[in-house]
């Protein structure tokens, strides 16, 4: 129970920090002092103080986009283990339920986007659907993998079930799964090599290009929204990359939380050293990243 | 007639009585000549027996004893069975639904006094096509069985001209009359073999033929062949995109939604005639199935037409099920109860859900089409505005079929995915679970092609005139799409109760193996999806408020649309249906191409130009077309015998008959 409210306080509180952390690394690598680490919290809040503008172009649609994508990714992040700890709901097959959430938020931002019939937006729904489309297979390659290793299909298990030792047996097929699965977490934030998330108004946008008319409490929500998918992919990753545990639940957490600050540390290195990459060649690293996990599963059920 | 007739509230007896009544529902309009009062006492007539149907068909599926009435027909070919078994109920459970709410949907969608020349012949048909349908279900004889197959097809084809004026809707009748009589000559040969294995035309007992023969791969090919052609799966698929495009929307709803699973409906049947069914038959279902999924949903992308985009998700659905059914087979194949129980529940669950959501996307279809007068989704745009009740029935039916939660399809595509990985740990049966990351493609895929279909026509500006003339449709046309969406939303957010209406079919289907109601605690599983599913709709709920009470304390203003200081942007340079899916289709170039002609632009002032796209299949063109147009030649010299002289014709049916006669003796 006391793990179960851990879990759902921080999947609440902490994903802003992780975009605070990235900003904080880039900014350190441009040699600038940066915004603070909690500016993300602070934006958020401030847009929810602000009115909004509205589309007259826009129905309801534009306006449940948002409230699907938040609602989605939080159930989504009750599904998945933090750390050693399992998952507040688990049952047999839920990773299934985790991958679809995802479908059903992209779903709707996308219909959200093309409901203000602004061609930019058409433009950033068009590529977000069909980059998200050859990234889904990469997720359900690793889900194989880690199922075979763990025995299981059920998330809890199956991540917390991958140790040192798992490393030690099964290293070549972790590897290209760590490979595979980074390409992925970067593709699915909208994160650099794929896009970029501080431009606005450049051609190559994708994610942000779909939020143009959003403003207010729901460009809030948004930007809430993508954090805690940051998150929840992001935990996915932490398991497989660094799998730490003492067995004490305390310190499991806190291994957890510093776990997360790596990896948004290491995003925010990835993103100061790439360029982000022309638009024809994203297809190509996203079924790359497919083929790196499908070798790693047919290393494990071979 | 009924000879072996016991009792006239026997729920075997309602089922056919309600069968008769839907099939002549039609007859009274073709002699009453003012408009209207025939079509309205048709859609009566339809429903009451529908609803006495679906009735009967539920207290069938859930009884434990099925009768049996045996009919002396005096016809050579034995006694004409009949009998409804529970995997018999099960089917005809859409087809009462679907012929109920199709039939009144046409009172609004195609009214006696707007279409008096087509109306009468459109009830009387459709009666025909839903009466047929439900009486092959109960046929246990093969030709009783093939008599009323033929019925089907002949009714469905007079149903798809329907608008025999336009030449592409003949032509697509044409396509659609040479593929089911294609299918039927297999079937033909089905019934022959059958009548030779078993000994009679009777069906075989379940479980009661040798798997290992020759002729039972012989009796399970023409099966393949004959029922694949009517169910759509990938090759036999060829009619079906046109068929259900042209043929008026509540006739594809039937087509779709309860016709397609006629062809199901028969591969099912065939196999539960034979005990411990070999590896192979799994592999090839599973194999084909995935195939017809991965295409089927390959060339729905690229349509820009919204009635082929629709049929082509049917290829897709088909082919998911089939999948499903592979995997079934594998598991009895293999002994192995929980990977059966899967694959057959996600089968027949999504054979259900199939017939609900994509009745209501063409009924849906249907409305946009008496409203805009188009089938082409690059003219549409901002249809919600006009019908926001139709666009909300709507997307509940486009979320439903992406088998997104928490919605019906993902239910029975969670059962199908549970198959996969149910094999984890196994040896062989591993290889299983390479399915599902194909199965993630098909859906990622469906995602793109829902999103497109659901945007180009409600959402953004109108892209042509008459969307904005646009109003909402008559209750007549909401109701049926009201119905089914509740059935998406009540099995999506309750899975559990959805699976006490596939057990007892899955039962019929593995004889003396009793499934356990919850193998393995798939149960509880469907009970937490059942919570999720709760759970997010609660949250969303929560959010909105809190969003809600922001906005009230923040205020809002409306504006236009940001067009990025650019000030005279128009509707035509909003994303169309086309540019959605230009990046996703162009992946997949090799198989199936939108291709976009462009203009020319010279000088500084370029003149008016023409753009045009048609989506094009190599698939079709280079391998199925010329090998038509190759079996048209060199069958030329057939062409002499058939003139179009009635007496003659009528020597060959002689002649044949005489043959025949000569040969038996």
């Amino acid at each position: 129970m006391t793990n179960s409210i851990i879990h759902i306080f921080l999947a609440i509180l902490m994903p802003p920090l992780l975009i605070g952390v990235i900003g904080k690394t880039k900014a350190l690598f441009a040699g600038r002092t940066g915004a603070p680490f909690l500016q993300p919290y602070y934006d958020i809040i401030r847009l929810l103080h602000k009115g909004s503008v509205f589309s007259s172009t826009t129905t309801w649609i534009f306006r449940a986009g948002p409230i699907v994508a938040l609602a989605s990714t939080s159930i989504a992040a009750l599904l998945i283990p933090f750390g050693a700890h399992p998952s507040p709901i688990s049952f047999q097959g839920d990773m299934i339920l985790y991958a679809y959430l995802f479908a059903l938020g992209r779903f709707f931002t996308m219909a959200a986007a093309l409901d203000t019939g602004s061609s930019f937006e058409g433009m950033g729904s068009a590529r977000e659907a069909a980059y998200s489309c050859l990234a889904e297979p990469t997720l359900f390659f690793a889900l194989i993998t880690l199922s075979r290793l763990s025995g299981s299909y059920s998330l809890s298990p199956m991540l917390i079930n991958i140790s040192f030792g798992i490393w030690l047996n099964a290293g070549a097929a972790l590897l290209m799964l760590v490979g595979g699965m980074f390409i992925v977490l970067l593709a699915e934030n909208c994160r650099i090599p794929f896009d970029d998330p501080n431009t606005h108004l450049e051609l190559t946008m994708i994610h942000e290009v779909m939020v143009l008319d959003h403003s207010g409490p729901a460009l809030g929500i948004i930007h809430y929204a993508a954090s805690l998918k940051l998150f929840v992919l992001g935990a996915f990753f932490v398991h497989i990359a660094l799998p730490y545990a003492t067995g004490n639940p305390y310190l499991d957490w806190g291994l957890f939380i510093i776990s997360m600050l790596e990896l948004a540390v290491v995003i925010g290195v990835v993103e100061s050293v790439m360029a982000r990459l022309r638009l024809i060649r994203v297809p190509q690293l996203l079924v790359a990243a497919t083929i790196l996990a499908a070798f790693s599963t047919l290393l494990v059920i071979r | 007639m009924l000879c072996a007739l016991q009792g006239v509230y026997d729920p075997t007896v309602v089922a056919l009585t309600s069968a008769f009544f839907i099939g002549f529902a039609g007859i009274p309009g073709l002699f009453i000549s003012k408009p209207g009062f025939g079509q309205l006492l048709a859609t009566v007539i339809t429903i009451a027996a529908s609803l006495s149907g679906f009735a009967a068909a539920l207290v069938l599926l859930f009884s434990q004893n099925t009768t049996t009435f045996a009919v002396n027909w005096g016809l050579p070919f034995g006694p004409c069975e009949i009998s409804i078994d529970p995997l018999s109920a099960f089917f005809l459970i859409p087809v009462y639904l679907v012929a109920a709410s199709g039939s009144l949907f046409a009172l609004g969608y195609w009214p006696a006094r707007e279409h008096p020349s087509t109306e009468k012949s459109l009830t009387f048909f459709y009666g025909i096509l839903a009466a047929s349908m439900a009486v092959l279900l109960t046929a246990r004889n093969g030709v009783f069985f093939l008599m009323f197959w033929e019925v089907m097809a002949i009714s469905a084809y007079f149903l798809v001209v329907t608008e025999q004026s336009r030449e592409d809707v003949r032509k697509a009748g044409t396509v659609y009359l040479i593929a089911t009589h294609t299918g039927s000559a297999a079937l033909y040969a089905l019934f022959s073999l059958l009548s030779a294995e078993s000994g009679s035309l009777t069906f075989p007992v379940a479980g009661s033929l040798l798997p290992y023969t020759p002729a039972a791969t012989a009796i399970l090919l023409t099966a393949f062949v004959g029922f694949g052609a009517k169910a759509g799966i990938m090759p036999l698929h060829t009619w079906l995109p046109q068929a259900h495009a042209n043929a008026p929307s509540h006739v594809s709803a039937i087509m779709s939604g309860v016709m397609l699973k006629m062809g199901l409906y028969g591969i099912f049947r065939t196999l539960t005639f034979f005990h411990d069914p070999p590896i192979i038959w799994g592999v090839v279902l599973t194999v084909a199935g995935i195939l017809s999924a991965l295409f089927g949903i390959l060339f729905a992308l690229a349509q820009k037409d919204l009635k082929r985009l629709l049929a082509c998700s049917s290829i897709e659905n088909i082919g998911i099920i089939t999948t499903s059914l592979g995997v079934a087979m594998l598991g009895i194949s293999s002994n192995n109860r929980t990977l059966a129980y899967l694959g057959m529940a996600g089968a027949l669950l999504h054979i259900l859900n199939h017939s609900f959501f994509k009745p209501l996307l063409f009924f849906g279809s249907g409305v946009i089409i008496h409203a805009t007068g188009s089938r082409d989704m690059n003219l549409m745009g901002g249809l919600a505005k006009n019908m926001p009740r139709a666009a909300l029935l709507f997307l509940i039916g486009s979320v439903s079929i992406c088998g997104i939660p928490p919605l019906n399809g993902f239910v029975s595509e969670f059962l199908i995915y549970s198959g996969f990985f149910s094999q984890i740990q196994a040896s062989t049966l591993v290889y299983l679970v390479l399915l599902a990351p194909l199965l993630a493609l098909v859906g990622g895929m469906a995602l793109i092609a829902f999103t497109k279909l659901y945007s180009s026509i409600f959402l953004g500006t109108p892209r042509s005139y008459f969307s904005t003339a646009v109003h909402e449709p008559g209750f007549t046309m909401l109701l049926p799409m009201a119905f089914f969406a509740l059935l998406c939303v009540l099995i999506g957010l309750l899975p559990y109760q959805a699976l006490r209406f596939v057990n007892p079919a899955i039962n019929v289907f593995m004889p003396g193996t009793a499934i356990p109601f919850n193998p393995d605690g798939y149960g509880d599983v469907l009970g937490k999806i059942s919570l999720t599913g709760l759970s997010l709709v609660a949250l969303a709920a929560v959010v909105t408020l809190f969003w809600r009470w922001r906005m009230q304390r923040a205020g809002s203003t409306t504006g236009s649309t940001w067009g990025c200081g650019y000030q005279r942007g128009s509707s035509r340079m909003q994303y169309g249906a086309t540019s959605f899916s230009e990046l996703p289709v162009s992946v997949f170039n090799g198989i199936v191409r939108q291709d976009i002609k462009r203009p020319v632009l010279s000088g500084l002032f370029p003149g008016k130009s023409l753009c045009s796209d048609a989506p094009t299949e190599t698939f079709l063109e280079r391998v199925i077309a010329p090998l038509f147009s190759l079996a048209g030649v060199s069958f030329a010299f057939l062409r002499r015998l058939q003139h179009g002289r009635m007496h003659v014709y009528m020597i060959y049916i002689f002649a044949t008959l005489f043959i025949l006669m000569l040969w038996a003796h």
